[in-house]
């Protein structure tokens, strides 16, 4: 049975979700290089199996998949039986999953990522953080790591007391802003979402990618 | 044993909510609509946040279970009720995964650009303000770009994910339907042959 080929770059935190999850799922697979420096990802070759020319993509057999969230739901559906069970056991506790899998995807994600960006990304290509931008979503980000405070006061992880995807995708974009925007206050502040954090962060299977 | 009705809390407007209803209907399930009057400000009341802390609609209580996000919601409808109605999730886990792919590409690079377009040229000026012409520009060349992509992906596939209707046409349907009327960016649509054949389709059921 041929490996799972993960097409990405080591220090895309995209990619190295996916590889986590195949670590936690215990799968094995190959990574294929996708230098992004180089504008690997605009190529022919790569837009051939992403069209959104972006990592990562995988390949399993005749499936090409991209979009990490629908990357990481697929490993968890097809390897259910072993590793980590990321789903919940249950139809509700998978929709809790889901649920909260969506609050990364569309209240989370956007005012961090942005901070993200404005913070590296922008002076990378030559530009000047836009402070006011940044406050902004700092604020928009305040707002929802408010609720996680309360949701996680009650429960040990975002969908039940199980890591689940729910956690796994927020693991790329609050390591950046922990440890390369600066943005850790936001996290260590918070008592329930620090031990969320320290807890979901020290995991070997995402530790090992950052050694 | 009577089986407590699906309770849908949402209003009429809200293209969220719009989606949820979309799906009850496709899978045939019944449901009790309870109103939460936006314009008074009952979804940042404490009895609509003790179901969804966001403050935003739709939320759904079936049973014991509440969720919120209305494409968790979907997913959850599909599954539960996987025996019944139209089949929005594909038969084998492939195109399962190919459902998921398009539905994250919907959520992600078509829905951020479509509803800055509609929050611009509509729903700010109904709130007094005026309309960034700049900022619906950007988004109208995000746009077009991803349904360039579409128009390729469906020159091959009937629908997104392959060639049964899903979740992930599904989700696009409350807001292609707002760029096409209130927005009247109709021509984003219409002048790409797929593009167009596909939404003449989806719109129609």
């Amino acid at each position: 049975m041929a490996a799972i080929k993960v097409h990405g770059y080591h220090a895309s935190t995209l990619t190295v979700m996916v590889l986590c999850c195949l670590n936690e799922k215990e799968v094995e697979y190959e990574l294929v290089l996708v230098d992004l420096p180089t504008g690997a990802h605009k190529k022919p070759e790569y837009l051939a199996l992403n069209p959104f020319g972006v990592v990562p993509t995988i390949q399993d057999g005749d499936l090409t998949l991209y979009e990490s969230r629908a990357i990481i739901r697929y490993l968890a559906k097809k390897f259910q039986g072993q590793g980590t069970n990321f789903l919940g056991s249950t139809l509700s506790e998978e929709a809790l999953v889901y649920q909260w899998c969506e609050v990364e995807g569309q209240s989370f994600n956007p005012p961090a990522f942005s901070i993200c960006t404005q913070i590296l990304i922008v002076p990378m290509r030559g530009g000047s953080t836009d402070e006011a931008a940044v406050e902004m979503n700092v604020e928009k980000l305040e707002k929802v790591l408010d609720i996680y405070e309360e949701r996680l006061s009650k429960s040990k992880y975002l969908a039940g007391d199980f890591f689940s995807l729910a956690d796994l995708q927020h693991l790329p974009c609050t390591h950046y802003l922990v440890n390369a925007c600066g943005k850790g206050d936001l996290i260590s502040s918070r008592k329930h979402v620090n031990a969320w954090w320290e807890d979901i962060s020290s995991r070997p299977t995402w530790k090992i990618n950052f050694t | 044993l009577v089986m407590a009705v699906i309770k849908l809390h949402g209003h009429p407007i809200s293209t969220a909510t719009a989606m949820v209803l979309c799906c009850l209907n496709e899978k045939e399930v019944e449901y009790d609509f309870a109103l939460v009057e936006l314009s008074a400000g009952a979804h940042k009341q404490p009895q609509y946040l003790a179901l969804n802390p966001f403050g935003v609609v739709p939320t759904i209580q079936d049973g014991d279970l509440t969720l919120f996000e209305s494409r968790a919601i979907v997913k959850y409808l599909a599954k539960k009720y996987k025996g019944q109605g139209a089949d929005l999730l594909g038969n084998t886990l492939a195109e399962q995964a190919l459902v998921e792919q398009w539905c994250e590409v919907e959520g992600h690079s078509f829905f951020p650009p479509a509803s800055t377009i509609l929050f611009q040229t509509v729903l700010r000026p109904l709130r007094g303000g005026t309309t960034d012409e700049a900022v619906v520009e950007i988004n109208i060349g995000k746009l077009n770009k991803v349904l360039d992509i579409y128009e390729e992906r469906l020159s091959k596939s009937k629908y997104l994910a392959g060639d049964f209707f899903s979740l992930a046409d599904l989700q696009h349907l409350p807001w292609t339907q707002y760029l096409v009327t209130a927005c009247k960016k109709g021509d984003l649509i219409s002048s790409r042959k797929h593009v167009n054949a596909w939404w003449e389709d989806i719109s129609s059921r």
